[in-house]
């Protein structure tokens, strides 16, 4: 050690991070007893392989192979959406299944469902799920609305956590609407006049809407209960789990949660310099977000879910105006802390492709959907390590053999070098369990370096 | 007037756009066509997205000043404006999918091109799709769906069609973020379009419009 982890420069951190991943704890803070010493040796091959393609500083043994699924394992497993949100030990069992069937070199743990009991309790209105708004066979979707009003910018450029406590919170949890009577917590300051911030936890609206939020506490510790050795047990097994975290781009943040699409993008014309000031607001709280989760995961690499930036939401101009600056500030201040940004750029990237190579040397992965990978290995190669573009209709009514011809492809044009992570573009549901068979047996095979 | 009117929309001012509009209508101009001058800014922003020089936020707001124009103007009119339509179509994300971002440009697309539009909305059971063919009588059909499980639900619809005997009297056309010709094929549909953009040339080739 020596070093506190202050003065660690970004390099050291990332490499201190990946240290932690390889180094698995069990609860209790020992070390992680794995089941066999085969399965040790494959964890910290899987990890040096996805390390590797990361750093673009070594090339690996072969392409990492990591398929990223949305509600696989559920259809895979035979069970439904409903059920596995509100049976937790089957969510357990399906994610389990699809891990030892498929043996990827990194999965993303089974806290995707959520549970379903606990947003009932909460009476959560941004996603409508099975036997909320969806049938029990399909997966959550988001409803957008407009949970930040037009004329709320200042409130939120002022004070952004104060605005997600107390005017989101109790916007987007109908059992929490009683929360808009709270204070604001600066008033607190001096014996005088402290008690006037208590008095609206003594109304009953406010008492029940603390009860639902015990209750929900609950529900989510239940959950956490069954799903939360997921990880440790798939690492016992050999396999790692790739999040250390997540968090999101300033313009999602705002356009996917407060303001909806319309909002944001009528904001971009009737009020741009509020929507700017509001995404340098959230900036360092997204950065705090994923660094957060990251040193106490002890996992480098942060999940970033990018959705009204690809090709055909924005213009280029837009996109240099209004997107890419504070996503590219957050992917910094995520590389300054040494984690590893995993933006996932659903779509198409094609013509953002030159605007985001403006990152330092090893530090990203890009999950790339429908974006030419020739071009994109051409002009990010050399910064970024790659990972997708399997892409989703070929997975659901294409042949194994055309998978397989696909991934041959692949392989030899974005992982030449390195550099590259073999999975799905974007995240899948029901697709054909032979078809991502033949993804994993190809990425293996044509992925090997020799 | 009207051609200031025009530009102002078709450029995104809106406060200018609004306050021509209501000099317009207080100026006592004839409704109708200040509808008009809405409607041929309409066109040109569609062009300016199928050139590439316009996006999503163009759409929108453009789409809320028609509407906020439209609501001035309806006070004054006598009678429903009447535009040329070259056809009509039904259109709707299929069912167990509520995501309406892409449908919504399609529809933006074909408005502006001169369609008549019937609009499920979203998560559409195939039943719905039938009836309204029954009734709308439309030549085009359009199925939108972002998820995977989209896929077996445009299948599911198509069949429902070709089932209640209205599969020859419908062309059907689908579209979304992971749709292929593969799709495409799948679900037995005539045509699938990448964008907005095809989806307008495959109607209107469809009902025979230039």
């Amino acid at each position: 050690m020596g070093k506190e982890w202050g003065e660690l420069s970004p390099d050291e951190k990332q490499e201190a991070l990946f240290q932690r991943w390889l180094s698995p704890k069990d609860p209790g803070g020992n070390d992680l007893k794995f089941q066999s010493p085969e399965a040790e040796k494959s964890y910290k091959e899987r990890i040096t392989r996805i390390k590797d393609a990361i750093q673009l500083k070594k090339r690996p043994d072969r392409v990492p192979v990591c398929p990223l699924p949305s509600m696989f394992p559920v259809f895979y497993s035979g069970m439904t959406n409903q059920e596995v949100m509100y049976d937790y030990d089957k969510c357990y069992q399906a994610w389990k299944k699809f891990v030892l069937d498929f043996e990827p070199d990194a999965h993303m743990g089974c806290a995707g469902p959520g549970p379903g009991r606990f947003f009932e309790i909460l009476d959560y209105k941004l996603y409508a799920w099975p036997g909320h708004g969806v049938s029990p066979q399909h997966s959550y979707q988001c409803l957008e609305g407009e949970y930040m009003k037009a004329d709320e910018y200042d409130a939120l450029i002022q004070d952004p956590s104060g605005f997600f406590s107390n005017v989101y919170l109790p916007r987007v949890f109908g059992a929490l609407q009683p929360f808009q009577m709270l204070p604001l917590l600066p008033g607190i300051l001096e014996m005088y006049g402290v008690a006037f911030n208590f008095i609206p936890y003594g109304l009953p609206p406010v008492q029940g809407a603390l009860n639902a939020l015990m209750e929900a506490g609950n529900e989510a510790l239940k959950w956490a209960g069954a799903v939360g050795g997921f990880d440790g047990e798939m690492a016992t097994l050999g396999f790692p789990q790739i999040l250390g975290g997540f968090t999101k781009a300033p313009f999602d943040t705002i356009g996917d949660t407060l303001r909806g699409t319309k909002g944001i993008m009528l904001d971009m014309y009737r009020q741009p310099d509020k929507l700017l000031q509001a995404m340098d607001a959230l900036t360092p709280l997204m950065i705090k977000m994923g660094v957060g989760a990251a040193l106490m995961n002890g996992k480098p690499l942060i999940f970033m879910p990018l959705h009204k930036g690809a090709d055909g939401f924005l213009s280029d101009e837009q996109f240099k105006t209004f997107y890419w600056p504070t996503l590219r500030k957050v992917m910094m201040g995520l590389i300054e802390a040494g984690c590893v940004p995993l933006p996932a750029a659903e779509g198409g990237y094609n013509s953002r492709l030159e605007v985001i190579k403006d990152l330092p040397k090893g530090k990203t992965l890009w999950m790339f959907d429908q974006t030419d990978m020739a071009r994109a290995k051409k002009i990010l190669g050399d910064t970024s390590c790659m990972l997708g573009n399997v892409p989703l209709d070929l997975l659901s009514v294409g042949t194994p053999q055309q998978v397989k011809e696909y991934v041959k492809k692949l392989v030899q044009t974005a992982g030449k070098g390195g550099g590259f992570i073999l999975a799905n573009g974007a995240f899948f549901d029901n697709v054909k369990a032979e078809n991502l068979k033949a993804m994993m047996e190809a990425g293996r095979e044509y992925g090997a370096y020799r | 007037m009207s051609k200031k009117l025009v530009d102002a929309i078709a450029d995104m001012r809106e406060a200018d756009a609004l306050r021509l509009a209501k000099e317009m209508v207080e100026g006592g101009s004839d409704p109708l066509a200040i509808l008009g001058a809405a409607r041929e800014a309409m066109g040109i922003v569609g062009h300016r997205y199928e050139e590439g020089t316009y996006f999503l936020p163009e759409l929108i707001l453009a789409g809320v000043m028609l509407n906020q124009i439209a609501e001035m103007v309806k006070p004054k009119l006598a009678k429903a404006a009447e535009v040329e339509r070259h056809g009509k179509v039904v259109i709707g994300t299929v069912q167990g999918d509520i995501h309406d971002i892409g449908k919504d440009i399609v529809v933006f697309m074909l408005d502006v091109n001169g369609f008549d539009i019937l609009d499920l909305g979203v998560d559409v059971p195939p039943e719905k799709f039938v009836e309204a063919i029954k009734d709308f009588k439309p030549q085009v059909v359009g199925l939108s769906g972002f998820l995977t499980l989209a896929f077996d639900a445009m299948k599911d619809t198509v069949e429902a069609i070709k089932k209640a005997g209205q599969r020859d009297k419908v062309k059907i056309m689908i579209g979304g973020g992971q749709i292929s010709e593969e799709i495409r094929k799948y679900t037995g549909a005539d045509a699938y379009g990448k964008d907005a953009m095809v989806g307008v040339s495959l109607a209107k080739e469809w009902v025979g419009a230039k």
